[in-house]
């Protein structure tokens, strides 16, 4: 499956908003791949630019006045310089999108159905009723009790979880080759986020779709993705297949995001740990590593050279933007897993071997 | 809904008898002139004055005459008769209504079309030179008061007067029944001069809300299922109407304000024009009678906008 062309590949994606203030750099230069079946992860903090490289896959940025450089080859075709109708005939019907909040993402004032119903003959030519039949059909299909009567309703009658479920409907209706999930299980309570993302993966292996899921939350992503892209500020740091993210991770940030999230199989008294500081301005984002001001292990230098995300020696697919050596990354790694702080970290890498 | 309605419909009525009241406070009970020395005629003898003021009922006690008049309105819509010309208001009213009603029906439909049409450009073509000048013209005429607009237009552009005569200037309105096409150019000016305001507020209004709307993430919910860039206006628009139906109603008041304003400068003879003549000569019933209408029209008009409202909004129905 790998070997063959990927359905989704990104390469050097840049996009630029004007702003009073300066020019955002809200993507800067990121390339990932998604293949046919398969769920990428994108994970990064509020502003990382996760939630704009996605929007910019659908077009949706282009009205913004973005400047958008790079390629993002789907299925073949350039979707940065596809013309706005062309892009408009994927838009939901070969790549859907659902949204973090459910309810202000449907329309208010429009019955359920009919925004399913709309969805389909945006891209189908077939009658109001078909359309109704095969939304009805969707909101059976992902597991809302008495679909017809429901989409008759309205989004503030139902609940949270029906309506992501109503959401996720709708971005199915064309049977998209590419579901971009953003933060869909953030706006829910736990144990429907678990049922949603069940009803995804459910969803994916019955309709053979690849799915990006984006997310701060690293627990979606250790349920959903095969593969995972870190982000920080507007490019990526970090990313290879989701177990290695998770046992062997190579960036800073990424142990920063792992030792920040509360496990049950930790010990109460170890402390969490969180990322020091907030994130970067995207006007002007830090100079060299654009994570050194907030990284416990940056060196001086660190602030001058831009780290290249280059392949881990022992496993070319997982690649990292780090200027640390390697052998200090895997002796801070494995301190920071064996409970201590990043100082004492810092301190134990000191004394077994030679910071640079 | 039927007893939101219901409720409506009570509180309505209710508003009338208040504004009855408050009529009758300021039009009987505050000294403006004696009903019945004008009725008299020149030198009248005291013994006619007194006669006249019993036929009127004004020698009852204030609270029966009120009592009086309420029950007269409410069961027989009788409005009681001119002081001054001893013709029954009901009548007067009936006579004028028609030119009233040209004149607001019209410049109400201009007001909405036009302001909604573009407030709705504007907002789509933010930061043009179409936005620009329509939000500037707008300035102005929110600012302009109508009965100046309505004079600047007359000394422009009416055919007695004008400095470029292209339409029939003041007093030149005729019923629609005796010649359409001269009932329509002579109402030409006053529509537009009416609507000016209204119009301006509208379109400021749509602007601002359809801008808004079309931030919302629904908005993009429609861009990204693929929708053509007509239906997902349309479906902004649909969201920003809920506002602007809102002050259509308030405008109502506005609009019946201007069109006296507008009926004395054009010289219609309307309701307004009648109102104006009933103030300059102290005719309390007609002055009731008018004031009466009007508040009834604002208050039908607000009941109609909510009843309107619930049905615009599901998010208000059952609440």
């Amino acid at each position: 499956m790998s070997a063959a062309e990927p359905l989704l590949r990104v390469e050097d994606l840049r996009v630029e908003f004007p702003s009073e203030d300066g020019v955002v750099h809200a993507v800067d230069g990121i390339s990932y791949q998604v293949h046919r079946g398969r769920t990428l992860g994108i994970v990064g903090e509020s502003g990382s630019g996760k939630t704009v490289s996605s929007l910019t896959t659908l077009g949706l940025t282009r009205r913004q006045g973005a400047s958008i450089s790079g390629r993002i080859l789907f299925a073949g075709r350039d979707l940065v310089t596809l013309p706005e109708e062309q892009l408009r005939a994927i838009r939901g019907n070969d790549i859907a999108m659902i949204f973090q909040d459910p309810l202000s993402a449907l329309h208010p004032l429009y019955r359920v159905g009919r925004q399913l119903a709309e969805a389909v003959r945006a891209h189908q030519d077939v009658s109001k009723a078909t359309a109704r039949a095969s939304a009805v059909e969707l909101l059976g299909l992902v597991g809302i009790p008495d679909p017809a009567r429901r989409a008759e309703e309205y989004p503030h009658e139902f609940s949270g979880g029906m309506r992501q479920r109503a959401m996720i409907a709708m971005a199915l209706v064309n049977e998209p080759r590419l579901l971009i999930a953003d933060e869909p299980t953030t706006a829910l309570d736990v144990t429907v986020q678990a049922q949603i993302l069940a009803l995804m993966e459910r969803l994916q292996r019955e309709l053979g779709m690849a799915i990006v899921i984006i997310t701060h939350d690293l627990g979606v992503v250790a349920e959903m993705a095969d593969d995972i892209a870190v982000m920080y500020a507007g490019r990526i740091v970090e990313t290879a297949a989701a177990p290695l993210v998770f046992s062997e991770p190579e960036h800073p940030y990424t142990w920063g995001l792992l030792k920040s999230i509360p496990t049950l199989d930790r010990p109460r008294e170890e402390d969490l740990v969180p990322i020091p500081g907030s994130p970067p301005s995207l006007i002007h984002p830090p100079s060299g590593c654009h994570f050194h001001p907030r990284c416990p292990y940056a060196q001086p230098e660190h602030s001058r050279i831009d780290p290249l995300l280059v392949p881990v020696p022992t496993e070319p697919s997982h690649q990292v933007a780090c200027l640390l050596e390697g052998d200090e990354r895997r002796r801070l790694w494995a301190a920071l897993r064996a409970g201590r702080t990043p100082e004492q970290a810092l301190a134990d890498a000191g004394e077994t071997g030679a910071l640079a | 809904m039927t007893g939101y309605i219901i409720r409506r419909l009570l509180w309505g009525v209710a508003l009338l008898v208040i504004v009855c009241a408050l009529t009758f406070v300021v039009f009987r009970i505050f000294p403006t002139g004696n009903p019945a020395l004008m009725r008299a005629g020149r030198d009248p003898t005291p013994r006619l004055v007194a006669e006249i003021e019993r036929v009127l009922g004004l020698g009852k006690p204030l609270t029966v005459q009120f009592w009086d008049y309420l029950k007269n309105v409410f069961l027989h819509f009788d409005l009681g008769y001119s002081y001054y010309s001893g013709e029954s208001v009901r009548s007067l009213i009936a006579e004028r209504l028609p030119a009233t009603i040209s004149l607001t029906v019209g410049a109400a439909v201009l007001w909405t079309l036009g302001g909604l049409g573009i407030g709705i450009l504007s907002a789509l073509r933010r930061h043009s030179l179409l936005d620009r000048a329509a939000m500037g013209t707008a300035l102005v005429l929110v600012s302009a008061p109508e009965f100046w607009l309505g004079l600047v237009a007359l000394f422009l552009f009416a055919e007695d007067i004008g400095k470029w005569k292209i339409f029939p200037g003041a007093g030149s309105y005729v019923p629609i029944t005796s010649d359409p096409w001269k009932w329509f150019t002579s109402l030409i000016m006053p529509w537009f001069v009416l609507a000016s305001g209204a119009a301006a507020v509208f379109a400021r209004l749509t602007r601002g809300s359809l801008i808004e709307t079309m931030e919302e993430d629904y908005i993009r919910t429609a861009r990204a299922k693929g929708l053509p860039e007509r239906q997902v206006v349309r479906q902004g628009v649909r969201s920003a109407f809920n506002p602007i139906v809102t002050l259509l109603g308030l405008e109502i008041g506005t609009l019946l304000g201007g069109a006296l304003l507008i009926e004395v400068v054009f010289n219609i003879p309307g309701v307004g024009k009648l109102a104006y003549s009933a103030l300059l000569q102290s005719d309390f019933s007609v002055i009731q009678g008018t004031v009466l209408l009007a508040a009834m029209f604002v208050i039908v008009a607000n009941i109609v906008v909510d009843i309107a409202y619930a049905y615009l909004d599901p998010r208000v129905r059952y609440s």
